[in-house]
């Protein structure tokens, strides 16, 4: 087994299980530290995909400032255990329920297909770096990239408007 | 690394999503869930681009590069969804003085 396969397993254990704690933690702090935890495995999975532009952006982005902005909803409202609403044992039963039965038809419909033959490039090539990302970006995919601005921008404008006190 | 271990990882951690956003009734934990399946979808891409690169070097240096660009842009449109879904969060805070789920079945108050 080498270094790569244990980094794997590794970061799919710790993924699996943190994304667990996100959905089970009774207190919402917990399972906003619990969802970073699996930011950062995630991002660990881009370094040894290579794709190290994207695990750089995943940190910043979204365990840096979206998950900052969760904490701060989370810490203005005074969320806890006791705000907490109560759950449903049946409701709960259900959608876990639902939820593996969405599993059990995607792993069985994808058990047997050809694409298991197929290999991802761990750890080699140098697409997911900067230069390369940065020239596709700048070129091909530069309306796309100019759009996406005037999104943010509206994305603002709306925040803001909702969020004023009227 | 085979690429239907990317798939069953990927698989698994969306259909947590799916079974937090069922379960929960505290409208930030299903937002957060949402951003779990983001997150699952976007690992799957890349993993996918590498595999196409693995295939297709030979003829293009570049391939898979499209994959990588779209998780980016994935990550751009989650950004903007969250700065607007939390603000739509804190005004119904304000308003119904809590982030229960279940007290929105009715629009009309």
């Amino acid at each position: 087994m080498s270094i790569t396969q244990i980094l794997f397993w590794f970061l799919s254990v710790v993924a699996l299980f943190s994304a667990l704690m996100v959905i089970s933690s009774k207190n919402p702090i917990y399972s906003v530290l619990w969802l970073i935890v699996t930011f950062f495995s995630i991002s660990g999975h881009y370094i040894l995909l290579n794709a190290q532009f994207l695990a750089i952006v995943n940190i910043i982005v979204y365990a840096g400032a979206i998950m900052v902005l969760f904490l701060f909803v989370i810490m203005l409202m005074n969320l806890n255990k006791e705000t907490e609403p109560p759950k449903n044992r049946w409701l709960k039963m259900a959608g876990a329920v639902a939820g593996g039965c969405l599993l059990l038809v995607l792993v069985a419909a994808l058990k047997d297909t050809d694409i298991k033959q197929q290999h991802a490039l761990v750890n080699e090539g140098n697409i997911g770096l900067i230069k390369n990302l940065g020239k596709e970006l700048f070129t091909t995919y530069v309306v796309p990239f100019e759009i996406s601005s005037i999104l943010f921008l509206s994305a603002m404008v709306g925040a803001v408007v909702i969020g004023k006190k009227e | 690394m085979p690429i239907n271990y990317y798939i069953f990882l990927s698989i698994a951690l969306f259909a947590i999503g799916i079974v937090g956003v069922l379960t929960r009734r505290n409208a930030i934990i299903i937002f957060m869930c949402i951003e779990l399946m983001l997150n699952a979808v976007n690992l799957l891409l890349v993993a996918f681009s590498k595999m196409h690169h693995l295939n297709n070097a030979v003829a293009d240096v570049t391939a898979g590069t499209d994959g990588q660009l779209f998780v980016f842009f994935i990550m751009v449109v989650a950004a903007a969804e969250v700065s607007v879904g939390l603000a739509i969060i804190v005004m119904m805070y304000r308003n119904i003085h809590s982030v229960d789920v279940n007290f929105l079945n009715r629009l009309k108050h």
